[in-house]
């Protein structure tokens, strides 16, 4: 019965085969400007510049040798003071912004600690912040995240939804961009 | 009497005396012990008196005295009527059968002393109770039988009244499958020798005692798995009692030890605890109380599940034998002229048909001719002749089965008439049996013979049929007239021309398909069908060895009472069944009462689950155990007499009682607790 | 209508779409007919049979069954015992992590063994890639033994089956190379497509666009995902497992993962209507399990797209609901839909964090666990079922005055001492194993500060659940719980093993047991076992069995949590 030990090998060997196939050899699919690595396309990034789009809280530092979630209950009280803290942090960096308008996975921690993603309300209630902060209008930066919105799958299945790394790419894009034409 | 019996009530002032007296006794442990669910009970109830004489001694953490005492006082109460269940089911069976007894006292019997050789055997009168197994005593006329035996001398007209309620005589004589007699009954007329059968107390009707007493009674296989199931279910909870402790001690929330056993004994099963055995005993009554002795309580529950059920044709599905219903004269023989004729040829003959001609002549103005007696020789029916008849000076009538006639009739050179011919295949097609009669060689027309279906029975066996059993006739008649009878009367299948192997061999071939069969029978015979059998019902007036061989006998002697048997079985396991779902459907309220109330000291965020909204934690604890107790004896009515079946299929059956005691049993208790909390909230 | 509700119904009806026809080919996988898979694997079969010298045409009865079982499972426990106290210095290491302690292989190897993939160890750093590959092997046989197991169950409820229940080495590899692997490859390259890692390079590390150093773990991922996912066994690679955005890339993968999760479960149902040429009693199973998933299903969707309580009095905004663990690219519906398919199916791989879940939906997911048979895990999931049915056809066959029977075999006494032994295990481990838990934290809260994440109400949920998803061989956990101690690892081990192999060998017996006894036709008085008011009765025994058992537990856990957000 030990035999079945060549399970695992041919059944990985074949997987792996096949995997030279797929986009980037399944070593996993990187970003890059200027021909310099900056991130992988899947997972999410730090960003907690003002001149960047935030992404969202993370409970491993967005440390992508070692996923996390905060496994924090939800009536957990220090974990209540936590999201408390983030609301108030996040309302002082965005003045004008109410209090209410603030979706609330930019102040909750994501489960695997990467999650690459935002909500395009999430980035919507940046754009003034951004706006003053780059000194680009409004509109610019409204065109920019809608144009970096993913619509859900086959226009019916799932959230919309804005990849921080790829939206903060374009934003850095636009800026060269609007230098290099001034 | 018997009918009597049936309509007894369910509560007699002196059973339930009795009852009361034995629910007290039997709180002894070691009695309880085989109930593992009303002893568990009994376990808490006997902490709970430890905890009272805690908290008298001073303890403070327990809650007040009188709480603490009221807990303790109810599970007292759960466990004694739990026993007064069984008590009283014991008390009623008793009764039953001491009325029975009561026809056994102690009578004087004529002892036969075989002094041997060439001596005639010396006769002297002892008690009943003396009498051993292979002795032989004598009785006559106006005689007492003093025990249970078999005739070995003579014939007697009995009466039996004592035993079966029914009042006309039968006949028992010595040899054939009538030869049983019964202590108690009585000799009518003649005088018989018997043989004694059973030891002294050890007839079918002391067994019977012994099993409702409870001192042989043994556990049917379902019972046995209904008790571990139930078992199961008291484990489950002693795991979920025990552990609340420590996630207690988690949440700081101190529980009481009453609110720990009020818990554990509201979760637990009791009501079915409480009520199995009593409707164990229940159901053997029942079938005493149809007059049935039965020899074990697994033969009642066998009988719910029969699939095949043997019935004899004559006496069960039609009315005793075949009476004759139309004279049918041959072409131009003269009506009149016929049926004299017919009713000289039974003059002598002395079996129903015969008797049946005479009486059908009667009806039609005929009166019995005298006759001389010297002219007069009447013929009896041989197996070689296969007729009968008279001959009265030089005329020869006979009558008898087509066949022989038509050779006696052809040997002489005369013919049956082809119209004659066609009357009689008539006859026979629709379940008659013709008889021809024959005038010096002559054929002169057919007499019919037609049995005569019970009138309901149909109805019966479509009752069986929707049960999902199985009728079968069996009959020593033709195929063609059997198959008309099985037809008329509705049975699934017939054995025509049975010989007693056929019986066997049909049981056998039915159990080999894996189906249960149930069959009814008397004579010697019938014994190893009757061993056979799944259910053997043995007639009371038969042989000795067909009442051994069977595992009921029926005092009656009357062959539909096995579909009332069938329905008796299924009564009793569907009451247990009920009795079960519905006793485990009301932990759901109990548990809505009980919860909220153990932790909404300290969890006052709980009160949401408080769905009942009942006054204080010790009221709803307190109505909890109170329902739990009075369920029991409410329900003892319902124990006793059997949930009602319904032919209406197994599934609709099952979606009936699922409504009325499953999802009944979820909302009794919330209705009942409620109202008790009400009460009991005036004072805690 | 909502696109994340969209997205739910369309992940189930697709489920559904692809259960049937898997079914049906498993019924022949199983009853030995042709395949169109036979020219390419029969070869491979054959060479397993001759290697390990098994002979799959002889008929085994029940204990021989049962005994070439277990006799697998201890040969593999030992081999993986080896391996993981052993990788650290063995190669396809790059990371170079460590080996496991004795009590940590213990619980890991079991946990795999067993179907369980509770894992008390974050794949990133915890094991190295041999060692990931031996705990995938693991996810083929464990899964591949319950599916046998089952076959067997199958064959045994034929109606005259006897002492002839096929060859157990049969139906295991069979399980594996004609289910499990094929399903496997095609799950794996479409990850592999969407983007899932499948390499033996070590980490790699990059300087972010924000300008900070970023390591990012790599590995052979997609092969052990796709594993994971249809033999219900729910490893991941990473420790986040699918919330893990390589794990689990987008709502596509999502889907194709999550589709995975209950396929052989709700598959196997409708092998056994095929096998047993009884489509009605399959389709009443299915309904009875359908209408409990759904049940915890939406009111868990529910709770979740609607958000917790107490951050809406914090004042934000939750338009998408409930965020906290969960991932922005699957939402708060997919990740109730995928928290309660893992839960009721003994998977156990998750795509958002249940610690994080709002009160009721980690209540129901528990639910899920302790009735383990709404689908339930591949085989066994059908196995616990099986001893529902025998307890509800003895309390309906009573109820209608006949001595119950199943598919024509009566039940009696020895049948119901085991199913009732089965039905209290269950509870008997979580309950007592969580008592002993919380014994020990309400003594001496500061010794055992470490254990629980979350104050309270919660934090005994957490130790609850951990046990619930340990005898249920889930292996998701409340990971707030600090488990990777020996008193976890330990207890936990001992739970999984029982929880695993009594409720196999069980059935196992019952069916055996059943199998030889004579054949009762069908009357009119028969019970039918397939029809609405059956199903209705085999829930109501479900549900008052699990709600007895575990009220009080849940009464001090969610519930109280939830009462007290309010």
């Amino acid at each position: 019965m030990v035999t079945i030990i060549f399970f695992c090998g041919i059944y990985t060997v074949l997987i792996l085969g096949i995997a030279q196939a797929a986009p980037a050899k399944g070593n996993g699919v990187t970003v890059s400007v200027n021909g310099k690595v900056v991130g992988y396309a899947l997972e999410g990034q730090s960003f907690t510049q003002d001149k960047y789009f935030y992404s969202r809280p993370s409970a491993a530092g967005y440390n992508g040798a070692g996923s996390a979630g905060s496994n924090k209950g939800p009536s957990n009280p220090d974990y209540l003071q936590q999201v408390k803290d983030r609301i108030d942090s996040f309302m002082v960096h965005n003045p004008g912004v109410k209090r209410e308008q603030i979706p609330s996975e930019l102040v909750t921690a994501s489960g695997s600690g990467l999650d690459p993603d935002i909500s395009p309300e999430a980035a919507k209630i940046q754009v003034k912040r951004i706006a003053v902060v780059r000194s680009i209008t409004e509109d610019k930066i409204v065109a920019l995240v809608d144009a970096n919105t993913e619509k859900p799958l086959l226009g019916l299945l799932g959230t919309a939804k804005v990849n921080v790394l790829r939206l903060n790419i374009a934003l850095d894009e636009l800026k060269q961009h609007t230098a290099f034409s001034k | 009497m018997s009918k009597d019996k049936r309509n007894a009530k369910l509560f007699e002032g002196s059973q339930v005396r009795d009852a009361l007296k034995q629910s007290f006794i039997k709180l002894n442990p070691r009695a309880l012990v085989h109930n593992p669910v009303m002893f568990t009970v009994e376990i808490g109830t006997a902490i709970m008196l430890v905890v009272c004489i805690w908290v008298l001694l001073g303890e403070k953490s327990q809650g007040s005295f009188a709480y603490n005492l009221i807990i303790f006082l109810i599970l007292f109460i759960t466990v004694l009527f739990g026993n007064f269940a069984e008590a009283i089911a014991e008390a009623r069976g008793k009764a039953q059968a001491d009325s029975l007894r009561k026809t056994r006292q102690d009578t004087p019997a004529k002892k036969v002393f075989a002094v041997g050789g060439i001596f005639t055997d010396e006769i002297k009168i002892v008690p009943s109770s003396q009498l051993q197994k292979g002795d032989f005593f004598i009785c006559e006329t106006g005689d007492t039988i003093p025990m249970d035996g078999e005739i070995v001398e003579g014939i007697a007209t009995i009466d039996e009244s004592a035993i079966t309620g029914e009042s006309a005589p039968v006949i028992r004589e010595s040899g054939g499958d009538k030869s049983s007699v019964t202590g108690g009954t009585k000799v009518l007329s003649d005088h018989i020798k018997v043989k004694v059968t059973t030891a002294p107390g050890e007839s079918f009707l002391d067994k019977m005692i012994a099993l409702v007493e409870g001192a042989s009674r043994q556990k049917t296989p379902n019972e046995i798995a209904l008790t571990i199931l139930l078992a199961g279910f008291t484990i489950i909870f002693i795991i979920v009692c025990v552990t609340l402790k420590p996630f207690g001690d988690y949440a700081n929330t101190p529980i009481t030890i009453a609110a720990f056993i009020s818990l554990f004994v509201c979760l637990i099963p009791t009501t079915i605890g409480g009520l199995l055995s009593a409707i164990g005993i229940a159901g053997m009554d029942r079938a005493l109380r149809a007059n049935v002795i039965t020899k074990s309580g697994k033969a009642v529950e066998t009988a719910g599940d029969i699939d095949t059920l043997l019935l004899d044709k004559t006496g069960t599905i039609t009315i005793g034998n075949r009476k004759a219903t139309n004279f049918w004269p041959g072409a131009g023989v003269d009506e009149n002229a016929f049926v004299e004729a017919c009713v000289l040829s039974s003059l002598a003959d002395e079996t129903p048909e015969g008797k049946s001609i005479i009486e059908l002549a009667e009806t039609k103005g005929f009166k019995k001719p005298v006759l001389q007696k010297d002219k007069v020789t009447f013929i009896e029916f041989t197996a070689e002749t296969r007729s009968s008849g008279v001959n009265i000076g030089d005329t020869r009538i006979r009558k008898g089965a087509y066949d022989s006639i038509r050779n006696k009739v052809e040997k002489a050179g005369n013919s049956v008439s082809p119209e004659m011919y066609d009357r009689v295949k008539v006859v026979a097609a629709n379940g008659g049996t013709p008889l021809v009669v024959s005038n010096n060689d002559v054929a002169i027309g057919v007499i019919e013979l037609q049995d005569i279906i019970k009138p309901g029975i149909h109805d019966r066996f479509d009752r069986l049929r929707k049960m999902g059993v199985k009728t079968v006739m069996v009959t020593g008649d033709n195929p063609l007239t059997a198959k008309f009878i099985a037809e008329k009367a509705g049975v699934d299948d017939f054995i025509a021309e049975a010989k007693p192997e056929d019986k066997m061999n049909y049981i056998k071939k039915e159990q080999t398909g894996g189906k249960l069969v149930a069959m009814m029978g008397d004579g010697t015979n019938d014994a190893p069908a009757l061993a056979q059998a799944d259910v053997g019902v043995a007639m009371n007036s038969g042989t000795q060895a067909a009442k051994e061989a069977g595992n009921m006998v029926d005092l009656d002697n009357d062959p539909t009472k096995l579909i009332e048997i069938v329905e008796i079985g299924k009564q009793l396991l569907m009451t247990r069944g009920t009795l079960t779902t519905f006793s485990i459907a009301n932990d759901v309220a109990k548990y809505f009462a009980i919860v909220p109330a153990l932790f909404i000291a300290s969890i006052p965020a709980l009160q949401g689950l408080n769905i009942m909204q009942l006054h204080s934690p010790q009221s709803a604890i307190l109505s909890a155990v109170i329902f739990n107790a009075i369920i029991i004896p409410l329900l003892i009515p319902l124990a006793l007499r059997g949930v009602a079946y319904k032919p209406i299929g197994a599934s609709a059956l099952l979606r009936r009682n699922l409504l009325i005691y499953g999802l009944g049993g979820v909302i009794v208790p919330f209705i009942g607790i409620k109202l008790i909390d009400m009460l009991v909230s005036i004072w805690f | 209508m909502n696109t994340e509700i969209i997205g739910i119904v369309t992940m189930f009806l697709l489920t559904l779409l692809l259960a049937i026809p898997l079914g049906r080919y498993m019924g022949k996988v199983y009853q030995g007919e042709k395949t169109w898979l036979d020219p390419i694997l029969g070869p491979l079969d054959k060479l397993f049979f001759k290697l390990g010298g098994a002979k799959p045409d002889r008929d085994m009865t029940w204990q021989q069954h049962l005994l070439a079982l277990l006799t697998i499972n201890l040969v593999w426990f030992l081999f993986s015992m080896a391996i993981l106290m052993t990788m650290g210095s063995l190669p396809l290491n790059p990371d170079g992590n460590p080996s496991m302690t004795a009590d940590l292989a213990f619980n890991t190897t079991i946990s795999f063994i067993s179907n369980t993939n509770l894992q008390h160890y974050s794949g990133e750093s915890g094991v190295s890639y041999l060692g990931q590959l031996v705990l995938m092997l693991f996810q083929f046989i464990s899964a591949g033994i319950g599916m046998a197991a089952c076959a067997v169950v199958f064959k045994a409820m034929k109606e005259k089956a006897g002492d002839k229940l096929g060859n157990f080495y049969n139906y295991f590899i069979k399980s594996c190379t004609r289910v499990l692997l094929p399903l496997s490859i095609v799950v794996a390259v479409l990850l592999l497509i969407n983007g899932t890692p499948m390499t033996f390079k070590g980490k790699d590390q990059f300087i972010s666009l924000q300008g900070d150093t970023v390591s990012v773990s790599r590995g052979p991922a997609a092969a052990m995902v796709a594993i994971k996912q249809l033999g219900t066994n729910g490893g991941g690679f990473f420790g986040v497992n699918s919330a893990h955005p390589l794990e689990n890339p987008n709502y596509f993968t999502n889907i194709i993962e999550n589709v995975s999760i209950i396929l052989i479960p709700i598959a196997l149902i409708f092998t056994m209507g095929f096998m047993l040429k009884k489509r009605r009693l399959a389709w009443m199973i299915f309904g009875v399990m359908t209408v409990g998933f759904l049940l915890l299903l939406v009111p868990s969707v529910y709770q979740e797209m609607k958000g917790s309580p107490a951050i809406t009095r914090l004042g934000v905004t939750q338009q998408l609901g409930s965020m906290e663990g969960k991932e922005v690219r699957f939402g708060p519906a997919a990740s109730a839909y995928w928290g309660i398919t893992t839960t009721v199916t003994s998977n156990g791989s998750v795509n958002a964090m249940h610690d994080s879940f709002t009160a009721l939906t980690g209540m129901f997911c528990m639910l899920g666990m302790m009735v383990n048979s709404f689908y339930g895990g591949v085989g066994v999931g059908f196995l616990n079922f099986y001893v529902y049915i025998i307890i509800a056809v003895f309390i309906s066959g009573l109820m209608v005055g006949r001595t119950p029977e199943f598919l024509g075999k009566k039940i009696e006494a020895k049948e119901m001492k085991i199913a009732t032994i089965i039905a209290l295990l269950h509870t008997f481990l979580i309950l007592a194993f969580t008592a002993l838990s919380s014994h020990l934290y309400a003594h001496d809260p500061k010794t055992y500060a470490g254990w629980l994440n979350n104050p309270g109400y919660h934090g005994f949920s957490e130790m609850l659940y951990e046990y619930t998803s340990s005898s249920a061989n889930n292996g998701s956990g409340f990971e707030g719980l600090g488990d990777a101690v020996p008193f976890w690892n330990i207890t936990c081990g001992i739970v999984m093993l029982l929880g695993r192999y009594l409720p196999i060998i069980g059935p196992l017996a019952i069916a055996g047991i059943l199998a030889k006894k004579k054949y009762v036709p069908e009357s009119a008085g028969t019970l039918k076992t397939d029809t609405f008011t059956f199903g209705a009765m085999v829930f109501a025994v479900i549900a008052i069995v699990v709600a007895l058992s575990f009220f009080p537990a849940l009464a001090l856990g969610p519930i109280a949590e939830y009462f007290s957000m309010k």
